[in-house]
């Protein structure tokens, strides 16, 4: 099962434990990980789905490359990672 | 009582309250959001709610409430775009980049009146106005306006994309709402957000080619203001300089300020409609104050005249500019308070005539908004 953990810098704001979630790809993996957490949702995806802009998804360490619609694959156990870009001052 | 405000900045949100010291009275009582972002924060007069918007940048925009004066906070539901149509690609005409239908920034917060007790009003970037009838439980993008063909014209001025700062709220009656956008001109609804007429004709925006400097459209207001005593008084920075209007927004006249009349915030009295202050900047070119010193400039004779206001504040090597929303007034007239963006606060309880240092060393200043205001009259708090 595929898991997914969050940067410690959310946490602040709302708490994202690592989620073990079921899903093929990232749209569905962050869909699993979000429907019990639905305030999270909106930290990392802006209102039409995609990620943020400051934001980076990773699996298994790769950064995923449709940001827009987040069809890139996740394997079985694939690990997925919430992290922030760094940026500002 | 008007003795308390709120301070917005870069990183953090400040109370600010008169103590009972004959010298320096005015001191921050309390801090909340430090580190964070705080775009817009709006003491509703009708509860003593307090919002608070913020913009954390990775995390997006998110909207705060408190019951409590302050003492707590609660992340509230945020003003959120609709899913946008497939196919539906605009772009911004200045820098012709898409714009998104993604909140960018929330940069106006402001409450309905006695008439319209649940109403609150969010202006935005990209140019979204929302609407929510139930005191922020939920919000509406305003779909007669995004929808407007005109909207689709507006531009980004200081920003990649345009924005409502200015939401005037016409006392005594709620369904006529006065907007100021930078860039896209002054936008009247008389049906609370039913459909709007643009009003801005009399500005003019020499920096265009010359057959669009009175183009309504493309106007670049800073900042609206509204007499509440005489809402047919309105009051507008520009960016190329000041505009006043007295039938509603119907028609706007040309001032003349001193020492520059460009600038970003404006305020007007509560009830006396020609009684105004300007920060001046000394040019659009050189955003600084005029000769380093930091000046208020006040008219009593709507615009007439003005007075260069200087005692209390810095004269020499001083680089602060007033952003927009950085200059208020209360509802008794006499007192303002007054924000830069190198973190600078000041307070007058005199119209302006001597200003007392607050804080020296504050993040810039977004907004100062005094507490317990409605429609020029202390509300009961």
């Amino acid at each position: 099962m595929p898991i997914v953990s969050f940067t410690p810098n959310i946490q602040r704001h709302v708490s994202c434990p690592p989620t073990g979630v079921k899903g093929d790809t990232v749209r569905q993996a962050l869909d699993a990980a979000f429907r019990g957490n639905p305030r999270a949702r909106a930290y990392v995806l802006d209102e039409q789905g995609a990620v943020r802009p400051h934001m980076v998804v990773f699996v298994d360490g790769r950064q995923v490359r449709d940001r827009q619609n987040l069809s890139d694959p996740v394997p079985r156990d694939g690990e997925i990672y919430v992290a922030q870009a760094l940026s500002g001052g | 009582m008007t003795d308390r405000f709120l301070v917005a900045t870069r990183k953090g949100l400040f109370t600010v309250q008169r103590g009972e010291r004959r010298l320096s009275p005015w001191s921050i009582v309390a801090e909340a959001f430090l580190g964070d972002n705080v775009s817009m924060v709006l003491p509703d007069p009708r509860d003593g709610s307090v919002w608070a918007a913020l913009d954390h940048g990775h995390f997006g925009v998110k909207l705060h409430v408190s019951r409590d004066g302050g003492a707590t906070w609660a992340e509230a539901s945020a003003p959120a775009f609709p899913p946008k149509p497939e196919g539906k690609e605009e772009v911004e005409p200045a820098g012709q980049r898409p714009i998104p239908w993604t909140v960018l920034r929330i940069w106006s917060l402001e409450a309905g009146g006695d008439d319209d007790p649940d109403g609150l009003w969010c202006g935005t970037l990209p140019g979204g106005l929302f609407r929510s009838d139930d005191r922020g439980a939920s919000w509406r993008l305003v779909r007669s306006l995004w929808d407007h063909p005109k909207r689709k014209e507006w531009f980004g001025g200081g920003a990649e994309f345009p924005g409502i700062h200015s939401i005037l709220v016409e006392p005594g009656n709620s369904r006529r709402v006065t907007l100021g956008v930078s860039c896209g001109g002054v936008w009247v609804t008389e049906d609370q957000g039913g459909t709007w007429t643009c009003r801005a004709d009399g500005m003019r925006a020499e920096y265009m080619p010359p057959e669009r400097q009175f183009d309504p459209f493309i106007q670049d207001p800073h900042r609206v203001v509204q007499c509440p005593g005489d809402p047919k008084s309105l009051w507008a920075a520009h960016h190329n300089g000041v505009f006043r209007s007295t039938d509603g927004a119907r028609s706007w006249q040309e001032i003349t300020a001193q020492p520059s009349s460009f600038g970003f915030a404006v305020a007007v009295h509560p009830r006396r409609a020609d009684t105004a202050w300007l920060v001046p900047a000394e040019s659009d070119q050189r955003r600084i104050p005029f000769e380093g010193r930091v000046v208020v400039s006040r008219t009593r004779d709507g615009g007439k005249s003005f007075t260069v206001l200087s005692r209390g504040l810095p004269q020499r090597h001083a680089y602060d500019i007033a952003y927009r929303h950085a200059l208020d007034i209360d509802s008794t007239g006499d007192h303002l308070a007054l924000g830069s963006t190198t973190g600078n606060l000041w307070v007058t309880v005199d119209q302006g005539d001597t200003w007392q240092t607050v804080a020296e060393h504050l993040p810039p200043v977004y907004v100062v908004r005094w507490i317990g205001q409605r429609g020029g009259v202390a509300a009961g708090h």
